[in-house]
């Protein structure tokens, strides 16, 4: 007999649909085959970014070729309205008012795509034109919040900044970023008997999306189901957003009575879903003159689009981070939650979180330039104490501080003092070129900071012949949640993996689910589903024992078999047996994180069950002329805890760290004066490609390192925290071009740091050194 | 509507196609071949490369006509007789894909690499997967399976000498 069984945790397996995403069987929505009779479906949009809406003529809609059905505001039964936060204010189809350029206004329906497309193009929409708001300075004075202002505070910050030895502020911008998940926005909606509705969709949040698709249709939740195997990529992109199309196919089923697809093209997709939120952040610091800082002050205003999707949670967790790994004495933070004329910014991966520790890396270093002092012994001066100083702006003691350690180990292994010294040296005999290096380290709160999306079910059947199905509220994007759920089931009834089977995603199976979102993903439906395999194997133990008239102790389980009393019985003949005994052999299993609480109104709680680590060492060569620049190398240390899969894990830290570094460096998007975007392709937004990764990338997980609580198996969630990593090469490219005033001056260099943006602060640092106006 | 024939995976097929109808659209709706993905529907971020006798096309920007008499392989063809090709067996077990949806077409463009430069440098991958993007991996895994193909393809080729 084996001892050791095949896919139990912390071991390196494969993706669990890897033979299947490499031989092409993997299906996405838009693969499933078309039941017959399927229509297409098209979403006619707002040309306008503000106005109001004069007339909608869709008589020549209805007339083109092949049409089917055209429909508005008025064809919905129920609630026009998908916000997911109850705000009220997202419409499904806009009535009278449009309020951002790519709104929808109607759908319609054709026999194909090419046929609604065309069609929708017929409409005949006259607007009257209202200003746009695309600001966070003007939305803020005409005080048009999506979100109540958020505040925290400790200490005194005002007081504190006015006695501090030195004192320093200033303001800062940090871009968007568009999701880019390869696979569009997809839903295929299946009418059924009595009104029910069966809804394939690309998305994070299958629960959701069934409620506000009952609503929309205004049936109970019971006759809408959804579903979903996997996506092609999310990032966050797919927590709400995907459900306008899940609600527009599923009206169209329902009026039309057949099965309704709903496919964005790339360019509808950029244009009608939402992006990370862009921030203005007004900074002030205090300090004394060996770098400790003393008060922070920071105001986050983020242009948050049109309607408050998730905006007023993103922008609390900006401020949740705002102090990264770095100990504030006295605080001040708030954030404005601003109402634009733009697509409404949503979630991704960080949701907030990235743009605050951008912010308090801005603070570092602005401390770092007026002192003269190398930024890492800035950095490492106001670190987190383990166990004093150790209290957060929202008074959540830190129990679980490795970052000392972690950027120990990776200052040492990454040779950061000896390549300083290197760099410096090169760049004194380099004419153009110049070289920068950066340390940064992050810290990440692990928990949906809305307490209640912090729990998780899961269903186990065991069948007969002891094949096992396993279905949970979780969903994939890829980031591997699905083998390392079956992992955790492997583990804990002692059989191979390859017995598992793990089906969609589906709200008739486990209901009332969370988005698969906040890094939670394992965390939660790892834990539901090892409660519900603990259910089965306790039923089988006791069943075990009393035929052998023994305890439940005596009762051994070991790989694929049990032993009791010397005797071992396999796996597959103790479900046999037991069946025939009359033993439920399916279970549901359910998780509520323990620990957290969290008070908006008084800025106070425990919002986070632990925090994740990391810290990452960028090198970069930056063209003084041109103002682009290469990564050279990176050296990454991150922490896990103890991994449930390496090699999943590696892969989300690798990943998350280019798409970083893709945000913070290249992508950048665009909307002219009218608040239109420019940037709807990839033939003006640059992702990062395979030439981007650096030369040298050297990434490893921290060892001996298991979470300090009972999360499952001692395992941290990885799916946000790695993103932060890439803000090293920001600050890598700060110091290339710090370079040029002998590190006197601070390059401010806000992101994305483009070209355009690099020269500009380049020409600025040398207009500056040569005693020109700062 | 003109009528096409061509060989996909080895097998002759052909049907009525409007004269527009992309090869994607041919081998997805009409042969059912739906690991040829759609990413960005404008032949940038090859999710839908395919080999046309031979060599990589993103089949997005080819009409099913021109393909017409053409031997065409998709990531369905690629196995022979239940064995995954080097470069897919690669990308399994490297870990060179997440959500899956660019692996396909990322395949497909590193077959045709690999048929005309067997043994390429870790630059010279990076620059020719430039037209194939992906947002989950960072790219690190896809390029060490390529290597990996690469290496265990030529061991192969060096075995049979």
């Amino acid at each position: 007999m084996s001892e050791r069984i095949v896919g139990g945790v912390h071991e390196a397996r494969v993706h669990d649909s890897a033979h299947k995403h490499v031989t092409g069987a993997a299906v996405y929505v838009d693969d499933i085959p078309e039941p017959a009779r399927t229509v297409q479906v098209h979403i006619g949009q707002s040309a306008r970014a503000h106005a109001r809406l004069v007339r909608m003529d869709l008589d020549a809609v209805r007339r083109a070729p092949g049409v089917v059905a055209v429909l508005t505001a008025a064809d919905i039964p129920g609630v026009n309205d998908l916000s997911a936060v109850h705000a009220h204010d997202e419409p499904v189809f806009a009535v009278d008012k449009v309020m951002f350029a790519g709104q929808a206004l109607f759908a319609v329906a054709a026999e194909t795509r090419l046929q609604a497309r065309r069609a929708a193009a017929l409409a005949v929409v006259e607007y009257a034109d209202l200003p746009p708001v695309l600001d966070t300075d003007t939305a803020r004075a005409a005080g048009d919040l999506v979100w109540p202002i958020g505040r925290m505070q400790r200490g005194d910050a005002p007081a504190a900044l006015a006695r501090a030895p030195r004192r320093l502020q200033g303001r800062m911008t940090i871009g968007g970023q568009e999701h880019f998940y390869l696979e569009g926005m997809v839903a295929l909606a299946v009418p059924g008997e009595d009104g029910d509705v069966l809804v394939h969709c690309s998305t994070q949040h299958p629960s959701e999306g069934q409620l506000l698709i009952a609503q929309v249709l205004g049936v109970p939740s019971h006759a809408v189901t959804v579903e979903c195997r996997r996506m092609g990529g999310a990032f966050g992109g797919k927590e709400t957003h995907a459900n306008l199309f899940a609600a527009v196919a599923a009206l169209v089923a329902r009026a039309t009575g057949r099965p309704a697809k709903c496919r964005l093209d790339r360019d509808d997709d950029m244009i009608m879903t939402g992006k990370r939120h862009d921030f203005t952040i007004d900074y002030e610091v205090g300090f004394d003159e060996t770098g400790v800082i003393k008060a922070v002050a920071m105001d986050f205003a983020s242009r948050c689009g049109w309607s408050a999707d998730l905006s007023g949670p993103v922008n609390d967790r900006a401020l949740f981070h705002a102090d990264n790994c770095y100990f504030y004495e006295n605080v001040r933070l708030a954030c404005f939650p601003c109402r634009t004329n733009m697509v409404s910014a949503t979630a991704f991966r960080g949701f907030g979180g990235p743009q605050g520790v951008v912010a308090a890396e801005r603070v570092i270093e602005e401390v770092a330039f007026a002192l003269g002092l190398d930024p890492l012994d800035v950095r490492k001066r106001n670190f987190y104490g383990r166990a004093e100083r150790n209290l957060t702006p929202y008074h959540q003691a830190i129990e679980d501080n490795i970052i000392h350690e972690l950027v120990e180990e990776l200052e040492r292994t990454s040779n950061y003092r000896a390549r300083r010294d290197e760099i410096r040296a090169w760049n004194r005999t380099s004419r153009w070129q110049r070289r920068g290096l950066a340390l940064t380290p992050v810290k990440f709160g692990i928990s949906f900071t809305m307490t209640a999306y912090n729990q998780a079910g899961a269903l186990l059947h065991v069948y007969r012949d002891g094949s096992i199905q396993l279905n949970h509220g979780g969903t994939e994007m890829g980031q591997g949640l699905y083998v390392k759920v079956a992992q955790v089931v492997a583990e804990e009834l002692q059989v191979d993996i390859d017995r598992i089977r793990l089906t969609a995603t589906n709200t008739s199976k486990v209901p009332n689910t969370s988005a698969t979102a906040a890094s939670s993903g394992s965390d939660l439906n790892g834990m539901a589903a090892q409660a519900a395999a603990r259910t089965i194997k306790e039923r089988l133990t006791a069943f075990a024992a009393a035929r052998a008239q023994a305890s439940a102790e005596e009762v051994v389980w070991l790989p694929g078999r049990i032993r009791v009393k010397g005797e071992e019985i396999l796996f597959d003949k103790l479900v046999h047996d037991a069946y025939f005994a009359r033993i439920q052999l399916s279970a549901t299993g359910f998780y509520a994180t323990p620990k957290i609480h969290w008070s908006r109104e008084e800025g106070r709680g425990r919002p986070f069950y632990y925090y994740a680590y990391g810290a990452a060492c960028s090198e970069v060569t930056v063209d003084t002329l041109t103002g682009e620049h290469r990564v050279d190398r990176v050296d990454i240390l991150h922490d896990v805890g103890r991994s449930l899969n390496p090699a999943i894990d590696l892969g989300q830290v690798e990943g998350g760290f280019i798409q970083g570094m893709g945000w913070l460096t290249m992508e950048e998007l665009w909307w002219d004066a009218d608040g239109r975007l420019r940037t709807h392709a990839p033939s003006t937004y640059k992702i990062p490609c395979a030439s981007d990764r650096p030369p040298v990338f050297n990434v490893r997980l921290m060892e001996g390192v298991a979470n300090r609580e009972p999360t499952i198996h001692r395992s941290k969630a990885v799916g946000e925290p790695p993103l932060m990593l890439a803000i090293s090469v920001l600050h890598a490219i700060s110091d290339a071009v710090a370079s040029i005033a002998d590190h006197k001056l601070p390059p401010r260099l806000d992101p994305p740091a483009t070209p355009e943006k690099v020269l500009a602060a380049i020409e600025r640092l040398r207009a500056s050194d040569s005693g020109g106006a700062p | 509507m003109p009528s096409v024939s061509m060989t996909v995976n080895g097998k002759q097929v052909g049907g009525e196609v409007e004269s527009r109808t992309l090869l994607v659209e041919f081998l997805r709706n009409q042969l059912g071949l739906t690991g040829t993905h759609v990413g960005c529907d404008t032949s940038q971020c090859g999710c839908c490369v395919v080999h046309v006798d031979g060599r990589s096309v993103k089949a997005c920007t080819m009409l099913a006509v021109q393909a017409a008499g053409s031997q065409v392989t998709t990531i369905e063809g690629l196995a022979r007789n239940g064995q995954l090709h080097p470069v897919q067996a690669a990308f399994r077990e490297h870990h060179g894909l997440q959500c899956g949806f660019c692996t396909p077409g990322m395949i497909m463009s590193a077959v045709d690499l690999l048929q005309h430069n067997a043994n390429p440098t870790e630059a010279e991958v990076r620059e020719w997967l430039e037209g194939n993007l992906c947002r989950c991996t960072g790219y690190h895994n896809i390029v060490k399976a390529i290597m990996a193909a690469a290496a265990d393809m030529s061991g192969h080729a060096k075995a049979a000498e």
